[in-house]
């Protein structure tokens, strides 16, 4: 048995969520091997080569591989897929944008967002936003999987040292082309990855309130800054701060939210946070359900206090 | 230009679902059902783009039970012209319909596919990606904005970490997310004409279909309920307990 692990990098750097997608894929068993896929992202594929228990990185490298596009990656991993019996992505927008694309070529069927190993055939996957729990058995010949990051500890980035392999890459498809990429600028940790998060929901009541309420709180903590998907309908913030079942699922030390009642599709995205705060001037909302500590009371008075008490 | 959009009939997003006692699903009998968020607005984008002049005709597909045809009448009310519905009993994994919808397509020859970007009862997101697989098409996920422009459209994807935009070429699957649009609310008038136009009934079999399941559901449970906490006076007190008895600050 062996195990493909398809990293989520820049390029450069090899992003954490490659670490958490290692993790899942040791507790198949098996000889590991992880693939950069690129364009001069030799310093990535150094990188993966020091993640501890890879036995190979495999490089591919082409001008054409830069954005990530999906045919292109597809085909790549096509060729690449064949020679395992487990092939895993992280479940971020590349890792769920690529995978189906690669399975449906391969004919089996991928199983998306796992958040538990039980053996080398079942996995088990949360749906209806992680109101349920399914236990399933996969009996493709070939695995294709995306990973729950926030389900998996992260590995070690360092302390190994694998072998790099080239591979090349197929032709440009032709198909699709990248035109530009904006990027949310921001000094804050990514929100996936953050230790702490403060969120904020349709209580901030607009979008200045984030900026002059939440923002000192989250600066204090040196948090990552979220929000529920009613605060980002009402255009408050940008869409990539929603957290929930049709956003980001997170799981911070954590996790501060302030004026969100709490709606399932939100609980979906931040209920493994090991801590949970909630400040909403209503009592009864299904927020202090899963809140480990509750304040009630009017945000605007208690957020910047609760600024001022973490000064001291 | 037609565009073909496939839509799927699911537990309401409002409804809060209960796992079964016997562990071998989710309770779906006599629990409302809508078409799922995404398709909405799917079915909107391709209205749009039909008033707008770039689209032609707009053919809707759902795949399942006779009663996702409810389903397809919405999507006619919306302002779909006509619907096929591919009619089975059984349980449909994500590549079983991109491979009926691939048939439908050979039969159809739509330019375009919009599809939601995934569905809130499996919550697995691959139709899409795997349709376009099949047809060896170019796909853009996670649309926030679409323009057709000739034989290419423009696609603003929400990606993590903000916002990036592709080009493909048609013919092409689009998926949507939240912000593509708002879908309109349907009228009773629209309803009522949405009753006089057509919906074709056709089976797997007689698209030459193989739908069965490669995934076996083991058990399905409730996850482990988080226990409420403690509701604290003061932030002073908010604090100390994090400080002093949570250990996060």
């Amino acid at each position: 048995m062996s195990i493909l692990v398809v990293a989520e990098h820049d390029n450069k750097t090899i992003k954490k969520a490659t670490l958490n997608t290692v993790a899942a894929a040791q507790k198949l068993g098996g000889e590991i091997h992880v693939l950069v896929a690129g364009h001069q992202a030799g310093d990535a594929a150094k990188a993966a080569a020091q993640i501890p228990g890879i036995k190979k990185v495999l490089l591919a490298e082409a001008p054409h591989l830069a954005d990530f596009l999906a045919e292109n990656v597809a085909a790549l991993l096509v060729q690449v897929a064949k020679s395992y019996s487990h092939v895993l992505a992280p479940a971020t927008s590349n890792g769920k944008n690529v995978m189906p694309r690669v399975a449906a070529l391969l004919d089996v069927q991928q199983i998306s967002d796992i958040s538990a190993v039980e053996s080398a055939d079942t996995f088990v996957r949360p749906i209806y936003a992680g109101n349920a729990l399914a236990t399933v058995k996969s009996k493709d010949p070939i695995k294709v999987i995306t990973v729950r990051t926030t389900a998996f500890d992260a590995v070690a980035a360092s302390g190994g040292s694998a072998s790099v392999e080239t591979v090349s890459a197929p032709a440009d498809s032709g198909l699709s082309s990248f035109v530009t990429r904006e990027v949310s600028k921001s000094e804050r940790p990514e929100l996936t990855a953050a230790k702490i998060i403060v969120s904020g929901g349709r209580g901030m009541g607009s979008g200045e309130n984030f900026t002059k309420v939440l923002e000192p709180l989250a600066d204090k903590l040196g948090a990552a800054m979220g929000a529920s998907r009613a605060a980002v309908d009402a255009g408050f913030v940008p869409n990539d701060w929603q957290v929930g079942q049709t956003g980001k699922i997170v799981a911070p030390d954590l996790y501060v939210a302030v004026g969100i009642s709490g709606a399932i599709q939100h609980l979906a995205g931040m209920k493994d946070s090991r801590v949970i705060v909630a400040i909403n001037k209503d009592e009864e909302a299904p927020i202090f359900q899963v809140a480990d500590f509750g304040v009630v009371g009017d945000l605007f008075q208690l957020v910047p206090s609760l600024v001022e008490e973490l000064k001291k | 230009m037609k565009i073909l959009v496939a839509i799927k009939r699911v537990v309401d997003f409002n409804v809060k679902v209960r796992v079964k006692a016997d562990g071998s699903g989710v309770e779906t009998a006599n629990v409302k059902m809508s078409m799922n968020p995404f398709d909405e607005i799917a079915v909107e984008e391709a209205v749009r783009l039909k008033e707008a002049g770039a689209a032609t005709e707009i053919v809707v597909v759902s795949c399942g039970v006779l009663a996702c045809q409810e389903t397809l009448r919405t999507a006619l009310a919306i302002g779909a012209d006509r619907a096929i519905l591919v009619e089975t009993q059984a349980e449909l994994q994500p590549l079983a319909v991109a491979k009926l919808l691939k048939a439908v397509i050979q039969k159809e020859q739509p330019r375009l596919v919009i599809l939601g970007k995934q569905a809130i009862d499996d919550d697995s997101n691959q139709t899409g990606q795997m349709l376009a697989a099949l047809m060896s098409w170019p796909q853009a996920t996670f649309a926030s904005k679409l323009k057709v422009e000739g034989d290419k459209a423009q696609v603003t994807r929400e990606v993590d970490g903000g916002l990036e935009t592709i080009s493909i070429r048609l013919p092409a699957v689009v998926t949507t997310d939240l912000r593509l649009n708002e879908p309109r609310y349907v009228t009773l008038p629209n309803i009522m004409k949405a009753k006089k136009k057509t919906l074709e009934n056709l089976k797997p079999e007689a698209l030459g279909v193989d739908v069965s399941p490669r995934l076996t559901t083991v058990k399905v449970i409730e996850p482990s309920r988080r226990k409420a906490g403690i509701k604290v006076a003061d932030v002073k007190a908010l604090v100390e307990k994090l400080r002093n008895d949570a250990k996060v600050l």
